[in-house]
Order: structure tokens, then C-alpha cells, then sequence
């Protein structure tokens, strides 16, 4: 055998931990198919509770109080339902499962041990993030996207398929619903970069998965919390909170962007920087698991 | 060297956006906190006590310098009054705001609040406004306030409510006031205690008593607690409100009293610059008394400049956050004052716009959020008919109505004095008194959106069942949704007020509430006429009234003969962004993201530098990794392995084996010393390690995957191209045909080996084993000693760690052994078992380990 001096034929960096691949490793995982169930049981659930319910007639009463505008309106058509749903997940739900699918995305290979075997096959470390995070990202999304459709179809077959009635009053035509519904669904996304981003952060720092959710967590309900607080004043036009309802400018007749252009902007920074300091932690991180 | 100044570079980058986002939220949390210049207590000696004291009384008074005024600069002096019921101290985050902005302020307590002495006489001329008179007198003889003249400073004067009255009505009477700017106050204190909707009659109107009671009552109490019939008002006033309270009625005097108090008396000699703001959510003092002053002023002195405002909020609260309504109002009004007194040599600069109003959006999500809303702007006032006029055709039968005997129960609109609480009844469509007492008239589906502002009109026929001495009715606009749920903007109705209706119907041109509100296509526009307020006083005989729709446009344009139409007043506009405008947002973000990509290549790893040809495939120098706290894992190792050869590295647990294996697979970095493999120094991610295959402390598989799979993922992430030699490696994983099983239900030996056999994928040229007979049986064990042995023919190399002695002196040709995280001792396992007297291996390493680390060969 020749002395090789160089690295083994065929071996490319590029070609290391595919994000495709990354998809085939956490696809068959029981969180993820989990998380893709609980997105079609939600609406199934809203469902059964309003045409079992003992207040199911009528324009859907029986929801929280003070809420009525938005959720009085879900039983009037699908696109009107998956409007609900979405605000139903996006309150609590979807962070969690941001927070779940970046937050296990690093630790969970730590914990695995497989980290160490990925990184001296050697896949780049900033590669590896990088198919984590997408990986990660991909999922929340599938899942919500996967919690529209799902809303959307046992929408219609419960409530029949009449466009959206923005609770600002007005209707949408067909088309416009599907633009206002889907506008709804991408800056919900966007600002669960929040949590996504923060979840990746401690997924890097910790190599336990569930401490790091739970990190992330924990984090996004103190800063609800401090949100809620209105003695802070404009101190809370710094805090996430003030973003993640901004979707509602979609649903005037003409769309309000200001807010969540606001909203876009703070998230995509705050998840750039979340990002970053991950990043720069994980190129000098020694690898002990 | 070159690592250093990598560090060096990364942590002055960091600290740069440390810093960037530590300036950027000090600048926020600044702007958000004013820092309050510290006022001055002082007393102003103001107009005479009362028609028959003439001896002043002592007005309390704060005055706000600005803080960056020079000793010898002077600044215009700006006077700012409250609200009924307030003191100097009400406003003072208004006093300081203009104060920071350049201004001398000088807020004081009115006569009868706060500090002040005196009885309140409701902006009376004689009294209220000499007061304000001398307190301009005060201005001037200050120093530090600019004048026009010996005892005529440059002075502006701001306030709301009650204070913005005294402000209109000082502009009046005091030519020394040189701009004005007055919020949510009355043109005529009658016509808005007694509100009268019906266009063209000369009726008083219906009595606002809860308002009236509330606005009274709050100049009841004395300071010594004691319990009075009029309080700190005086008689003269005291006496007109018990006549309204008592009868719902005003005498002539009572009437004369109120009209010296309001601006309306004085609007045509006011020819200071005015700024008129109104409050949309405003029962009191509706945006109609708003429109009064402006269109006077401007009709008796064309050139003299005013704006005006319809914002969010007013008396009832509203909807809009009321936190963002102050801001917008103080920004104006420091603008107003900055153009008209002189401190921005702006006068001439580009007119304002002669009209702003604001339109609020609810919140859909919670009725505890605080709306948003968006302001438009349109050069001249339109007055409140609008600049267009929309006609929208409204249908309904003649429909009967009951006044129930002493009206009740009552609906509810507004709630005086409870602020946004009220408001939001207007939300759901307000509260609906009893049965049968609201006719609705309501037009088809606008086919596109309608944003009224300003004040419709409709013509309606009334009738009575019996002669009646008084009628009080309620209209209003409401927007119906396609669902039915009505919304009533700005829970506004418009009171009429009849008085001797006989049986024959009358027609009444209504004017209904003045508001800004956006009605979608697919919504309805409805009139109601209802027979109940509960913020008015009823009349308490009962009465059935048929009211019904007159042929024939609104009261505007009388065109006989067609469909009955609401008219409704728009105005064309422009919207104000009110801060950045909405673009620059994804550009900043765009920007902050290239600056962090930015930091991600510069701190980027380098390449290593190129392989050297030839030579060992390991070459390990001075490695020492020293974690935090001291503890050193490995000191001073150096070892070098030749091509073609199983090392054995052989410890004890904790000799350093592992960390040692983990910093030659970049895993771990060194404190000191390098790693070469194959001629490249070792750093995370290093091209060479794809020659390495390793199995360091137990296996990492995916659990959740069959054993095949995991083979499979990992050569495809392993970012190799070449044969996978799957079925060799399968064969030393001998699983058989749990191979496609999941790893979960693999025995901890089975997964060893799928470990072992995941190292040697695609036949790697260097093999590093960590413990690889752990949890092997006897057998296994034995056939893992042929395969190493035969991998390590054709050139290959295997490195084995292990603290069983009997496995290294069997299938080593080299050994290196460590103890402590030191090289104790290296080289060919016969040498070393020569120099230490041909005993067994075991015996030479427990001296090894026992002698510490002086031994070397």
C-alpha cells in the first residue's frame, strides 16, 4: 500500500451530515411523530369539544372570557377554524415544540454519545449546527404547517368551507384567506425563532435534552410573565410579548404590517444572535460526552 | 500564535456587539424614562378672590427650567393648566417634557385645586382668567424667559379639558398670548352639558346628568371634611347646577354665567396660532364642540393658523392604548410650541397639515390589550361633514318604539367615568336597554370599505302615541358585521330632545355622533333610534313613538323623491406613519444578520496547514489538557506511532487514555501540545480524522434505528465516497440477523460491537479502540484479536487502550503505557518485558504504575 498523505480519497466536508440525512436520523423519532400527531389531535379535540359541548350552539360560546372575538368566530368555516387553532397553538403549544426540536437537537446527540463519533468522522462542527438547527427548524415548521392543514380539513368538514370572518370584521374571498391565513402561519413561524433560537443556545450548552427545553422553557414563561407586568411600561416593547400576537394586523381589512414588521426584525435578530453565541461556543467546546 | 490572535479578534468582536446592543437598550430605556428637571415651588398672586374681595388669591405653582439653558440665555415660556379636578402636579410630566424640550414652564394650580386658594368659577373671565393673566404677568418679569416687549414674554399656552378652555379663553381675552394649544374642551359649556342632535332647532338638549353630576361632584370636597352643598364652587355656580340637577333646566342667568366660561364667546378675537385637539371617545365634550372652536376661529380670523386633531381616547377612554395617545398629543404639541414661539425658526418651513385624526383598531385577541392606531393626515379641516359625502341607502318598515315610564331600564353606551371600561361596551354593540326600545334602519353590504370621518346625517319621521311635553331619543351609527354583531363606534349616540310633540309626526335631520370609523365591505351600516340612555335624564311619562324612514336624501341634499340615505362625511387623507416606516425593519434586521455573519467568517477555523509526505501516521507532542480548576487529565505526553503496527495503550482507569484518544480526534483541545495524524495537525474537524475510525468509551447509535440504519447514516453524514466494506464490517458485528432490528433492544455486547464495526466503515487507515473487549465474551474476544491483527496488516494501523494487560501483551506489537496522565513508559512489548527481567507483562506495569512516572525507556 502507497503512503497516503492526504485525506481519504472521497472524503468530502461538503458532503458530511447532509441535512437530508440529518431529516432520515430525527424522522423516525418518537417526539417527532408525536409532535406531528398532537398537531392534527388539536383541532380533532377543539372539534369534538364544540359539537359535544353543552354550549356548542350558536356562534360558539363557552371559550375563555374576553377572548370572544376571535374564538367566537372559529365554528364558522375552516379557514375561520384554523385561525383559532393557530391561535390556540401559537399561545403555548408551538413553543413548546420549538423549544423541543432545537433544544434535543445538539444535547440529544451528546446524550446519545453519537456527538463525539459525528464530529471525528469529522463532520465540520459549524456544518453539524448547521444541519441541527435546519433540521430543527424544518420540523416546527412541518408541524405547523401539519396543524393548519389538519385544522383546515376537519374545519371544513365540520363547519363547512365559508371563508375567513376577521374578527375585525369583514370577510375575506377565497383567495385573500388563504393569503391572510397563510401570512398568520409564516410570522408565527418567524417569531418562534424566539424560542427555537433560544432552545438551540442551551442545546449546545448542556448535553442533557431535556435541560435544555426545559431551559428554554422556563425562559420563554419569565419573560411572559414580565410581559404581563404593565407597571414595566415600555420596558415591554424590548420583551418578545409584544410580537407574538402582531399576526392580528393580517386580519384588518388592509394589513397592518408595522408590528410585525417589528416583530419579524426582533425575531430574526434575536434568533441571529442566539445563533451566533451557540456557534462561537460550539467551535471551542471540548467534547465530553 | 495564529490561535492567540484568532481569541484576540473573536473577543473584541463580541465585546463590539455587546456593547452595540448595551447602547442601543440604554438609548431605549432612556427615552422611555423622562428625566424630570427638578421644579421650582413658587406663588403666583393671581385676579381678584370674588366679585366683592378684590384682594388676590395665591395661586401654587411648579416652574421648569430647562436644563440647557445658559445663565444668560432666554427660552419662550409655555404655561400649562389642568384638567378639573387635577393640580400643578398633574402635570408635570407634561410641564417637564416641554421643559426638556426648551421651554420655561410654569404650571399652576388652578383657584380651588391643589394648593390654590380661591373658589372655582368654571374659566370665568373675571377670575379663572386673570389668574392666567398674571401668571403671563409672572413670565415676565422672570429671567430667563424671552420677551416681545416690557411685560410681554413670548408665551404659549396648553391644556385639556378644563385647562384647555382656560387656554382658548385666556388666547381671548390676553393679546400677550402668542400661540395657543387646547385638548378635549367645550366651545359652549350649555350645548354640551345639553346635548341636542337634531340639526337646526334652537331646543336646549338632553341633560347629560350623569357627566354633570360627576364633573360637579368632584369640586365638592372641602379641605377640612366637611360636608357642603356647593364646595369650592361658588354660589353663582353652585346655583346653576342645582337648577340643571334639580329641573334638567337652565335659567337665563344660569345660561349667561356658562356662556362667559366657554371659548365660544371669545373664538373671534382669539388670533393666537391654535392647535384643537379632540378626543374621539368623548360623551362630554364631543369632537362637534372641538369643530365649533376651529371652524370659528378660522371663520373670523382666516389667517390665523390652527390644526386640529381627532385622536384616540377623551373623556370616555377608548380603545386606543392611552399611553401611545399622550405620546402622540405631547409630540405635537412640543412641535406646535416650537413653530409658534419661535424656538425653531420654523415658522415659515412647510405649512402643517391642517387635520390629523386617528384611526383605532380594537384588539381581536383580548379586551385587555390596548388597541393600535394609525393616523392620517389631509392639509385643510374638513369640518365635521367631511370633504365627500357618501350616500348609503338605508331600508327598515316604520318601526315602533317604548319609552318605558320613568326610563327604565336604560341602555348603556358610554360609562362616564369609568375611561376604557365604557369604551368597550361600544365593542359589542353597546348594551341594548329593554325590549322594544330601539328602531334600526340598515343598509345593504357595503361593497367596498367606508372610513367615515366626521358626522352623518339621516332625516327620520317621528311620531307619538299621545301628545307628549318632552321627547328624548338617542341615534347612532353602528357597523353590523355578516355575522350580525354590531359595533358601535366610540359607544357614541346623539341625544334629541322635542318638546311639544302632538300627534302629528315631525321630521328631524339628525346629526349623528362624529367619529372615525372604518366600516369593511361585506358590513352593514345601521341607524337606531333608541328611547333610553342611562348617562341622560329621561323624561318619566311614558310613550310609544313610530319612527320611520322619509323618502328623500339626507338633510344636505334634499333631492324628493329618492331612497332614504344615511350620509356619510369622508375625507380624503394620507397616513402618518407614526414612527419608522415599516421598511426599515427588514432592513435592519438584514443589516444586524450580515454583521453577525460577519463575525461568523472572521471567526471561521482555518484550515491546518498542508500534511507533510510520509512519515508515522501518529505523531503526539508534549499533549497536556488541563481543565479548569487544575485538574490535569494529561501532562507531557508524547508518543509517535509507526505504520503497520497495533499499539497498545495501556492504564490504568484515569491514566489519561481516553482524553488523550479524544484530543488525537480533535475532540477535545489541547492546553498544550499538537497531534499530528498523517502529517496534519489535529484541530475540531481536521481532513485527516476521515482516515481515522474510532470507537472511544462505548458506542453513540440512535436508538430508535435498526443497526443497519445506523451503519448506513453514519457513512452517509461521514461525508465519505469510497466502498463502505459493509459486508466485512458486518461480519465483525456478527449481529446476524438482529442487524435490522432496533438498537433499543440490543444487549450492551451487541452494541459494543455495532460500535466497533461503525470505527472500522470503509476500512479507515488508522483505527483507534477505546475498551474494545469490554462486555465481550471469551470468544468475541479472541476473534477481535484476530481482526485487529489482521487489520493492521497492508499498512494499516491500530491504536488499542485498555487496562487488561493480558489483552495488550497478546495483540501488541508496540505498547505506551500511562499512569497518571503521563507516559511511564513506551516501546515493543518484548524490549519492555527484557529490561524488567522477562517477567510477565502484568507484573512490569504494576511497577510501572507503583514506581510513578520516573521510568522511561
Amino acid at each position: 500500500m502507497t503512503p497516503l498523505t492526504e485525506a481519504t480519497p472521497g472524503y468530502s466536508a461538503r458532503r458530511t451530515l447532509s441535512v437530508r440525512v440529518e431529516l432520515v436520523r430525527q424522522l423516525r423519532r418518537r417526539r417527532t411523530l408525536i409532535a406531528f400527531a398532537v398537531g392534527i389531535a388539536l383541532p380533532l379535540i377543539v372539534v369534538a369539544a364544540v359539537k359535544l359541548g353543552p354550549s356548542s350552539s350558536g356562534g360558539g360560546g363557552g371559550f375563555g372570557d374576553g377572548d370572544l372575538d376571535l374564538v367566537g368566530l372559529a365554528t364558522s368555516g375552516a379557514w375561520n377554524f384554523a385561525l383559532t387553532m393557530l391561535f390556540f397553538g401559537s399561545g403555548f403549544l408551538l413553543t413548546i415544540i420549538a423549544a423541543m426540536f432545537l433544544g434535543d437537537s445538539v444535547a440529544s446527540e451528546a446524550s446519545w454519545s453519537t456527538l463525539r463519533y459525528l464530529l471525528a468522522a469529522p463532520v465540520p462542527r459549524r456544518r453539524l449546527l448547521f444541519a441541527k438547527a435546519a433540521v430543527g427548524l424544518i420540523l416546527t415548521a412541518s408541524t405547523l404547517v401539519i396543524l393548519v392543514a389538519a385544522s383546515w380539513i376537519i374545519g371544513a368538514l365540520a363547519f363547512g368551507t365559508s371563508p375567513l370572518t376577521s374578527p375585525l370584521g369583514g370577510s375575506f374571498d377565497v383567495t385573500e384567506s388563504w393569503g391572510r391565513i397563510g401570512i398568520v402561519t409564516g410570522y408565527i413561524m418567524i417569531v418562534l425563532l424566539i424560542p427555537a433560537g433560544l432552545a438551540f443556545l442551551m442545546s449546545v450548552l448542556t448535553d442533557v435534552p431535556l435541560g435544555a427545553v426545559g431551559a428554554a422553557v422556563v425562559i420563554v414563561i419569565v419573560v411572559n410573565i414580565l410581559d404581563a407586568i404593565e407597571a414595566l411600561g415600555s420596558i415591554r416593547t424590548f420583551l418578545p410579548g409584544e410580537y407574538s400576537n402582531a399576526w392580528v394586523g393580517a386580519l384588518n381589512a388592509t394589513i397592518d404590517w408595522d408590528t410585525m414588521a417589528r416583530g419579524v426584525a426582533y425575531s430574526l435578530i434575536a434568533f441571529g444572535l442566539f445563533a451566533l453565541i451557540a456557534t462561537l461556543r460550539f467551535d471551542r467546546k471540548d467534547i465530553t460526552s | 500564535m495564529g490561535r492567540l490572535r484568532t481569541r484576540r479578534r473573536l473577543v473584541g468582536l463580541i465585546a463590539l456587539i455587546i456593547g452595540v446592543v448595551v447602547v442601543a437598550t440604554a438609548v431605549g430605556l432612556a427615552r422611555t424614562s423622562t428625566s424630570v428637571p427638578a421644579p421650582e415651588a413658587m406663588t403666583i398672586v393671581g385676579g381678584p378672590t370674588s366679585g366683592t374681595d378684590a384682594d388676590p388669591v395665591t395661586l401654587d405653582a411648579d416652574l421648569y427650567r430647562p436644563t440647557t439653558l445658559g445663565p444668560d440665555e432666554t427660552a419662550p415660556a409655555v404655561i400649562v393648566a389642568h384638567g378639573f379636578g387635577g393640580s400643578k402636579d398633574s402635570v408635570a410630566q407634561e410641564a417637564a417634557a416641554l421643559a426638556e424640550a426648551g421651554f420655561v414652564v410654569l404650571a399652576y394650580s388652578a383657584r380651588g385645586f391643589g394648593e390654590s386658594a380661591g373658589s372655582i368659577s368654571m374659566n370665568s373671565p373675571d377670575f379663572e382668567v386673570a389668574d392666567a393673566s398674571a401668571a403671563i404677568d409672572t413670565l415676565a418679569a422672570l429671567p430667563g424667559v424671552r420677551l416681545d416687549g416690557v411685560g410681554d414674554p413670548v408665551v404659549g399656552i396648553a391644556g385639556g379639558s378644563y385647562g384647555g378652555a382656560l387656554a382658548l379663553l385666556t388666547a381671548g381675552y390676553d393679546p400677550r398670548v402668542d400661540a395657543v394649544a387646547a385638548d378635549i374642551t367645550w366651545n359652549s359649556l350649555e350645548s354640551s352639558l345639553f346635548g341636542q342632535s337634531a340639526l337646526g332647532s334652537d331646543t336646549r338638549g338632553v341633560y347629560k346628568e350623569l357627566w354633570s353630576g360627576l364633573f360637579f361632584s368632584s369640586g365638592l370636597t372641602l379641605r377640612d371634611g366637611t360636608v357642603t352643598e356647593c364646595g369650592r364652587f361658588t354660589p353663582d355656580w353652585c346655583r346653576a347646577y342645582t337648577e340643571a340637577a334639580v329641573d334638567g333646566t337652565v335659567s337665563p342667568e344660569g345660561s349667561a354665567l356658562m356662556w362667559r366660561s366657554s371659548p365660544g364667546s371669545v373664538t373671534d378675537r382669539i388670533t393666537a396660532p391654535t392647535l384643537l385637539g379632540g378626543g374621539q371617545a368623548d360623551s362630554l365634550f364631543p369632537l362637534n364642540e372641538t369643530n365649533a372652536n376651529a371652524e370659528q376661529i378660522m371663520e373670523a380670523n382666516p389667517d390665523v393658523p390652527v390644526e386640529v386633531v381627532w385622536h384616540a381616547g377623551g373623556h370616555d377612554g377608548g380603545l386606543a392604548d392611552p399611553v401611545a395617545v399622550t405620546e402622540q398629543l405631547r409630540e405635537m404639541t412640543i412641535g406646535w410650541f416650537q413653530t409658534y414661539l419661535g424656538s425653531r425658526a420654523a415658522q415659515e418651513q412647510t405649512p402643517r397639515p391642517g387635520f390629523e385624526y386617528a384611526l383605532t383598531e380594537g384588539s381581536a385577541l383580548s379586551d385587555r390589550a390596548a388597541g393600535t392606531f394609525e393616523t392620517f393626515s389631509s392639509p385643510t379641516y374638513p369640518g365635521i361633514r367631511g370633504d365627500e359625502r357618501a350616500e348609503i341607502a338605508i331600508a327598515g318598515p316604520p318601526q315602533q318604539i317604548l319609552a318605558p315610564a320613568g326610563g327604565i331600564p336604560a341602555a348603556f353606551s358610554s360609562v362616564p367615568g369609568l375611561g376604557g371600561v365604557g369604551a368597550l361596551l361600544g365593542q359589542f354593540g353597546g348594551v341594548m336597554g329593554g325590549a322594544q326600545q330601539t328602531a334600526t334602519f340598515l343598509s345593504e353590504p357595503l361593497t367596498s370599505t367606508i372610513t367615515t370621518v366626521g358626522s352623518p346625517t339621516a332625516r327620520l319621521r317621528i311620531a307619538v302615541d299621545r301628545p307628549v311635553d318632552e321627547v328624548a331619543l338617542f341615534a347612532a351609527v353602528r357597523i353590523i358585521d355578516d355575522q350580525g354583531r354590531s359595533q358601535l363606534p366610540a359607544s357614541l349616540v346623539s341625544p334629541l330632545r322635542l318638546t311639544d310633540l302632538g300627534t302629528e309626526p315631525v321630521v328631524v335631520d339628525i346629526e349623528l355622533p362624529t367619529i372615525v370609523a372604518n366600516a369593511p365591505a361585506g358590513t352593514r351600516l345601521a341607524v337606531t333610534v333608541t328611547t333610553t340612555d342611562q348617562a341622560y335624564r329621561l323624561p318619566s311619562g311614558p310613550a310609544i313613538y313610530t319612527v320611520s324612514l322619509v323618502e328623500g336624501a339626507g338633510s344636505l341634499a334634499g333631492d324628493a323623491g329618492a331612497s332614504p340615505v344615511l350620509v356619510v362625511p369622508t375625507v380624503a387623507s394620507t397616513p402618518i406613519s407614526s414612527s419608522w416606516p415599516v421598511w426599515i425593519w427588514p432592513v435592519l434586521a438584514i443589516a444586524v444578520l450580515v454583521l453577525l455573519a460577519l463575525v461568523l467568517v472572521l471567526t471561521r477555523p482555518r484550515p491546518g496547514q498542508a500534511p507533510r509526505d510520509g512519515g508515522p501516521p501518529v505523531i503526539v507532542t508534549g499533549l497536556a489538557k488541563e481543565y479548569p480548576g487544575g485538574v490535569r487529565a494529561v501532562d507531557s505526553v508524547d508518543f509517535t506511532v509507526p505504520r503497520g503496527v497495533v499499539l497498545g495503550l495501556l492504564g490504568p482507569n484515569g491514566a489519561g487514555k481516553s482524553t488523550t484518544m479524544r484530543m488525537m480526534m480533535g475532540l477535545i483541545t489541547p492546553t498544550a501540545g499538537s497531534v499530528e495524524v498523517f502529517g496534519e495537525q489535529i484541530r475540531p474537524g481536521a481532513a485527516a480524522l476521515s482516515r481515522v475510525g474510532c470507537f472511544i468509551e462505548g458506542p453513540g447509535l440512535l436508538p430508535h434505528l435498526s443497526g443497519r440504519q445506523n451503519l448506513d447514516l453514519f457513512w452517509r453524514a461521514s461525508g465519505r465516497s469510497g466502498d463502505p466494506h459493509l459486508a466485512e464490517v458486518l461480519t465483525i458485528a456478527g449481529l446476524g440477523s438482529a442487524i435490522d432490528r432496533r438498537v433499543r433492544t440490543y444487549s450492551q455486547g451487541m452494541r459494543q460491537r455495532l460500535g466497533i464495526a461503525q470505527a472500522m466503515l470503509g476500512m479507515p487507515d488508522l483505527l483507534l479502540l477505546d475498551e474494545p473487549t469490554n462486555g465481550l465474551d471469551p470468544p468475541q474476544i479472541k476473534e477481535m484479536r484476530e481482526v485487529l491483527r489482521a487489520y493492521a496488516q497492508d499498512g494499516r494501523t491500530v491504536i488499542v487502550s485498555s487496562h487488561l494487560l493480558s489483552e495488550v501483551e497478546q495483540t501488541c506489537s508496540i505498547v505506551v503505557v500511562m499512569g497518571g496522565g503521563r507516559v511511564i513508559a513506551q516501546g515493543e512489548v518484548e524490549v519492555l518485558l527484557r529490561e524488567h527481567h522477562g517477567r510477565r507483562l502484568e507484573d512490569v506495569f504494576l511497577d510501572l504504575v507503583g514506581e510513578g512516572h520516573q521510568v522511561t525507556t
